[in-house]
């Protein structure tokens, strides 16, 4: 300890009554230096490789009209989602009744639960989403419910034109909504 | 404090290898890193837990952008000297529609970074700018919604056309806020074409903690 304090001073007084030395130290801490340099660095590491976009791959059915060539859908297994106006996303469970009484509104993050409860519900080998998106839905909206496909592995789904029914459905729930 | 001391020695350390290690590192960093290309339609494409990443070679681009407006390019190697689909791309768009394009306006489609987002009407005044013009100005975009005059199914005609057999990158680049209606009406141009694979860029995101997918990655890594 006792080098230290003599080689960094400028000079220390040795005695009484001497003059001050009037060098200056020419030391300097690099310290700070090394630490934004090597900042830099993990800001630049995180930076390259992080910036390459991804792709989702989207396989659309031919329309046909034949019947034999759409898919059999047993009515039971399917939920059917529909994204509307401001995020929300309505669901029903197999057919739509007429009287619309398991027409069911929810959010984005419930959904993921929905589709778990169905799925586990149901036999796998029936078990089909069905994705309706009206008007107001975003694109953000659609990427995202086919990503909640990815996410809860759900191996059978489509995308389809949304019913007028559905749409009238949509827009009565919305009304209510909104005079709460 | 102890009683016995420990005679110290000097703790100075030249710190200047480290310093210039690190400065070799981070100019190295500075020299790799790849800026994305400024692009004249900004877009946020929106998150996907996806992992594969989107590829950059032999690409048709549609873009949405957030009011809806769409918009048709070839990625840069499509336009190649030697194997130049671009140009034929555009020569079929000009006999399909009769718009008596000069060979100006044809070689213009061809310039690296040109993308058509106006009606064909408009086509051959647009081809008349650049693509740093082009960036300047407010386009319509391709009408795509009326169903009986889906524009982009004539481009998507064309572009099948001319890249018979050689495979085809078909991406659609849209933005969070456009709305469905759009974005179904480029599929039916695509369907119509017989177009049924495509693929949506997005950014990455991570996998949701304690999902099927997560689950699904554990026992397909171990």
């Amino acid at each position: 300890m006792a080098e230290m304090d003599t080689s960094s001073g400028g000079g220390h007084k040795k005695g009484p009554g001497v003059k001050k030395q009037k060098k200056l130290s020419t030391r300097v801490d690099l310290t700070p230096m090394v630490d934004l340099g090597f900042l830099l660095i993990t800001f630049f590491i995180f930076t390259t490789t992080m910036s390459q976009p991804t792709s989702m791959q989207l396989f659309l059915p031919k329309d046909t009209d034949k019947p034999e060539e759409q898919n059999k859908l047993k009515e039971s297994g399917a939920l059917t989602l529909m994204l509307g106006k401001n995020n929300v996303v309505y669901y029903y469970e197999g057919q739509l009744l007429p009287d619309g009484s398991n027409f069911k509104t929810t959010g984005f993050k419930d959904v993921r639960n929905i589709i778990l409860d169905k799925k586990r519900s149901t036999d796998p080998k029936d078990f089909m989403v069905v994705i309706k998106a009206d008007n107001e839905a975003t694109y953000k909206n659609t990427v995202d419910i086919l990503d909640e496909m990815t996410i809860n592995d759900v191996k059978r789904y489509a995308l389809v034109d949304i019913a007028p029914v559905e749409v009238q459905l949509i827009r009565a729930t919305e009304g209510a909504d909104s005079r709460k | 404090m102890p009683k016995i001391k420990i005679p110290r020695k000097s703790t100075n350390i030249d710190m200047t290898a480290m310093c210039d290690v690190a400065f070799l590192l981070l100019s190295f960093f500075i020299l790799a890193t790849q800026f994305k290309p400024a692009e004249a339609l900004e877009v946020q494409t929106p998150t996907s837990v996806q992992t594969t990443v989107a590829e950059m070679k032999n690409v048709v681009m549609i873009t949405i952008d957030k009011s809806g407006r769409v918009f048709y390019s070839l990625s840069d190697d499509l336009g190649a000297k030697d194997n130049n689909f671009k140009a034929e791309v555009i020569e079929a768009v000009n006999e399909a529609k009769n718009l008596n394009l000069t060979a100006q306006e044809k070689a213009m489609f061809s310039f690296p970074g040109y993308y058509i987002g106006v009606p064909f009407s408009q086509l051959k005044s647009a081809l008349q700018k650049s693509p740093e013009q082009l960036a300047g100005m407010n386009l319509p975009g391709i009408p795509v919604t009326d169903t009986l005059n889906n524009e982009l199914q004539v481009w998507m005609r064309a572009t099948v056309d001319v890249m018979q057999g050689k495979t085809m990158n078909l991406l659609v680049k849209g933005d969070n806020e456009s709305k469905y209606p759009t974005f179904k009406a480029v599929m039916d141009a695509f369907k119509k074409n017989e177009l049924f694979k495509f693929k949506m860029v997005t950014n990455p995101e991570g996998v949701p903690p304690g999902s099927e997918l997560a689950k699904k990655a554990r026992a397909e890594s171990h």
